[in-house]
């Protein structure tokens, strides 16, 4: 067949937009999926009420003002573009497979890694914890009855998928190619790309954002239950809280500087292209005050989520509890103040690439204080092997490794080097799927019997957990020495030297992939054919385990009294200070 | 190309080595954390396992000694790794004063190089081992990258204003030319080949190529039939409008009472923009030949300018509040 023949036009077309028309075959499934639970679910104890079968039918769910409804509405949606991302991921994977341009056109291709790119962070990462564990659990943890604003919380689900639909209009129209970044001028002046109508989407979906943090601010500060102070928080909350103020200092920087680029582009007046008198790295300013603080949303979440899997899977309070914690919020400050490091070789100014290289280091302190308290944490404590424990223990694994190649971005020299190649996107790999999602599916899988009642099974859980682990490494550890040869990324063909790892990368990808299949199955299943949860399957003192699984509407029949610290596990009294000694107590 | 896996990309410039020694470094720093890490998870994870269902371990006090230890030992370690990169960067971003000079215009998708000598290339820059070389590039449309991994250095060609990037190759080849910075459809065919040879070898292909003029002249031609001669004089020498000549890396007073460095983004700017920065002593007379001239004849004036000798004793602070400065003699 020629290659511009109709039939390989035709199936290009299909290929390409499979995602898009994945979309009108999905949403009645996932639709139907989220909504098993009401016709099918019976509780542990029949006569018990939970929050799933308290009330049935679809108007029950589109309208619910339950927090936890909301964040399986949440928990929906995302999965639905983390499969429509994944799925652009393989494109890129199997055009990369050979260095020539065989699979997709130039155009094509660019335009499957910028959505790649804006479906996953955007749609995927960003909300991912927060919205779905961090609305579920932030109540609970605190011993609140709901979020303190349940409508707004609503009202973020539908700016969410209002945003969602506008992106994917935009995807089907036509696409973006820009890049995630959306750099100017290119993207105002010279892109025949839907860059407005995907602006759009982002725009609307980073409102979702800010009301999620306002609201997770607001209840933290107020609606925390008698005896739950600050220090007594889990770290979990502290991590959301940090997480809530950069969704709400930062989210407005973007929303203005996507407004300022449709501006340009659609009239034409002068703010980033220089022809029309602008400035093209004043987008770039713009852009990473928000993108790059952005990074801790992702990440941030996640640690909250590790601190609460390395304590409650080795029955151990969290080493340095105030340390972690005021980490968190460290991190959130700091990472406002890193932003140029993306913008070593723009022509920035010298002087200023060294204040923003400094910060740059100081702001990945506060990371390594949190590697080594839950490394100190596992001293004399009783680790079990259950899945979320193995999530845990290589998100820490991964998250060094990206941590620390994210030093050799900040080192001035090196990052002149390895910018814009793929060593950069193995880094950022590392720390949002190697971390922010390890983080996510960790947590899914540790609060899993509370959100739905039901076991996963477990041996699956630690199979797919091993080869996630597997396939990540394969796929992106190539793309470190890719990187540092030289290879750009965002680059559809590629000279033949660089095959050998792109080979490796691709191998590891499938594997990836696989291993994410498996626990998306095994989810489904369990809803309905998985063991039966009761109400503190792990056997954990945190207040989110000390009501019925799944939880009442209320969550908590009555209002519970917090007389104990976080990750209690025994007295206080019995506390071992390091360095003195004290005879081992006998185990019970 | 090697027929083994190569883990360490060419080195071909005086930068090559002080990048890498601080990459090994990193990649040092880095190894030893994560198997420190991953070796006391893994024993921790062993040695700690949960041998009975019911077990409780008893609680821990944190200890501020350790915090302490692990939050000043790790800022120590990045300080020396912020120290040593901002050293190299500082070399990497100021050009030596002596540098053979290239114009580079980028645009999609394609690279157009100019010596100084008129010798014009597309996609290939044939550079002497042994000479420093500066780049003055600058783009036509989107935002380009000039990355020569060889060399261990790279820079954004942005449009509107010029950017530099200077390097010394020390090892005669050939080396990949890419643009790193995603500038559409055909980005990643954005590419091409530095070659690098003995300085002899070099002087013949110089003398080899089809000789065209070099951008001073094309630039002087410029001069007079864009009309710019009849207020800045024949030679520069000033009139109406300021004097060019000899004022290039000076300092110059404006109106304002602000001085301004005349360097290529400010002479690019009183051309596109000649209200934005007025000498003292000068009306907002000139028109901006904003679009009306090709980013190649801006190259072109501003190499001209350049190659205008000093007009007088006078410095060319002084200068510029005096239009009737003495004709420059012998260009080039």
């Amino acid at each position: 067949m020629p290659p511009g023949s109709k039939t390989v036009k035709s199936i290009r077309f299909v290929i390409l937009n499979s995602p898009c028309l994945l979309f009108v075959i999905f949403v009645p499934l996932v639709a139907n999926i989220s909504m098993r639970p009401i016709e099918y679910y019976e509780p542990p104890v029949p006569s018990k009420v939970n929050y799933i079968n308290a009330q049935y039918g679809l108007k029950s769910w589109l309208l619910t003002r339950d927090h936890k409804r909301i964040a399986l509405l949440y928990l929906g949606s995302i999965t639905f573009f983390f499969f429509i991302g994944g799925l652009y991921a393989l494109m890129i994977r199997l055009e990369l497979l050979t260095p020539q341009g065989d699979f997709l056109q130039s155009a094509t291709y660019n335009k499957v890694f910028t959505q790649h790119g804006i479906i996953m962070i955007f749609f995927f990462l960003i909300p991912s914890i927060p919205a779905t564990l961090g609305n579920f659990l932030v109540p609970m943890m605190i011993g609140a009855k709901d979020l303190a604003f349940p409508r707004i919380n609503l009202l973020s689900w539908y700016i969410y998928l209002l945003g969602g639909v506008v992106t994917i209009y935009a995807l089907l129209a036509g696409g973006v190619d820009t890049g995630w970044t959306f750099y100017t001028p290119f993207s105002t002046t010279f892109s025949n790309s839907y860059v407005v109508a995907t602006g759009l989407g982002i725009f609307i979906n980073g409102f979702s954002s800010i009301l999620t943090g306002l609201n997770f601010i607001v209840t933290i500060h107020t609606m925390r239950a008698p005896g739950m102070t600050w220090f007594r928080l889990p770290l979990f909350i502290w991590a959301h809280y940090a997480t809530s103020l950069i969704m709400i200092l930062g989210t407005p920087v973007i929303a203005i500087t996507i407004l300022l680029l449709a501006f340009e582009r659609v009239s034409r007046v002068g703010i980033f292209d220089p022809a029309l008198g602008g400035d093209p790295i004043l987008f770039q300013h713009l852009f990473w005050f928000y993108s790059h603080p952005a990074v801790y949303i992702m990440i941030l979440p996640s640690m909250g989520v590790i601190s609460e899997l390395i304590a409650n899977f080795s029955r151990k309070n969290i080493f340095g509890y105030s340390f972690v914690a005021f980490s968190s919020l460290a991190i959130a400050v700091f990472g406002f103040l890193v932003w140029g490091h993306h913008l070593f070789v723009t022509s920035q100014s010298v002087y200023a690439g060294m204040i923003f290289s400094f910060l740059s280091f100081a702001v990945a302190i506060p990371s390594a204080i949190k590697v080594f308290n839950w490394t100190a944490t596992l001293y004399k404590s009783s680790i079990s092997y259950d899945t979320p424990m193995l999530y845990a223990l290589g998100f820490i694994g991964l998250f060094t490794v990206g941590g620390m190649t994210g030093l050799f971005l900040a080192s001035l020299a090196v990052d002149v080097h390895l910018s814009d190649t793929y060593f950069v996107v193995a880094h950022f790999h590392y720390i949002m799927v190697g971390g922010a999602l390890m983080g996510y599916l960790g947590g899914l899988h540790y609060w899993w019997p509370k959100i739905t009642g039901r076991m996963y099974p477990e041996g699956w859980g630690r199979f797919s957990a091993l080869v996630i682990f597997v396939g990540f490494n394969l796929t992106f550890l190539p793309q470190f020495v890719a990187g540092y040869l030289g290879m750009p990324r965002r680059y559809h063909a590629y000279p033949p030297e660089f095959q050998v790892f792109n080979v490796l990368s691709t191998a590891g990808a499938s594997i990836l992939g696989f291993g994410m299949l498996i626990p998306a199955i095994y989810f489904v299943w369990s809803m309905r054919y998985g063991k039966r949860a009761e109400a503190n399957p792990w056997h954990l003192p945190g207040l989110e385990w000390r009501t019925q699984s799944p939880p009442p509407t209320e969550n908590f029949e009555v209002t519970p009294i917090v007389t104990w610290e976080a990750y209690e596990f025994a007295p206080a009294e019995e506390t071992e200070v390091i360095g003195k000694f004290k005879p081992e107590l006998e185990q019970i | 190309m090697q027929s083994w896996i190569p883990l360490v990309p060419d080195s071909a410039s005086t930068f090559s080595w002080k990048v890498d020694a601080l990459y090994f470094y990193l990649s040092g720093v880095t190894l030893f954390f994560t198997l420190l890490i991953s070796a006391v998870l893994i024993f921790f994870v062993i040695r700690y396992r949960r041998r009975t269902p019911y077990e409780i371990p008893r609680p821990v006090a944190g200890s501020h000694k350790l915090e302490t230890l692990w939050t000043i030992i790790p800022f120590i370690i990045a300080m020396t790794m912020f120290g040593w990169g901002a050293q190299v960067y500082f070399q990497q971003y100021k050009p030596p004063a002596n540098a053979i000079e290239v114009y580079v215009v980028g645009k999609q998708w394609m690279w157009k190089l100019q010596h100084a000598t008129g010798q014009r290339e597309i996609n290939q820059l044939h550079v002497p081992v042994g000479r420093k070389i500066k780049l003055i590039m600058t783009s036509e449309d989107a935002i380009h990258d000039f990355f020569v991994p060889a060399f261990r250095t790279k820079m954004d060609v942005v449009p509107g204003k010029y950017t530099t990037l200077w390097f010394e190759a020390t090892t005669p080849g050939t080396y990949h030319l890419f643009c790193a910075e995603y500038c559409g459809m055909n980005h990643s065919g954005m590419t091409g080949s530095i070659i690098v040879m003995e300085p002899r070898e070099f002087d013949n292909w110089l003398s080899g190529s089809t000789g065209s003029t070099t951008p001073a002249a094309a630039g002087q031609q410029l001069f007079q039939t864009l009309g710019c001669a009849s207020c800045h004089g024949a030679n520069g020498e000033g009139g109406r409008g300021p004097t060019l000549a000899g004022v290039f890396g000076n300092t110059t007073q404006l109106q304002t009472g602000e001085s301004v460095r005349v360097d290529e983004g400010y002479v690019r700017e009183s051309i596109t923009n000649p209200q934005a920065k007025l000498v003292a002593g000068f009306g907002p007379i000139m028109p901006t030949f904003q679009g009306q001239i090709s980013e190649d004849q801006l190259v072109q004036l501003i190499a001209f300018i350049k190659s205008l000798p000093a007009g007088g004793q006078t410095p060319a602070s002084a200068q510029a509040a005096r239009p009737a400065g003495s004709p420059a003699q012998n260009l080039k």
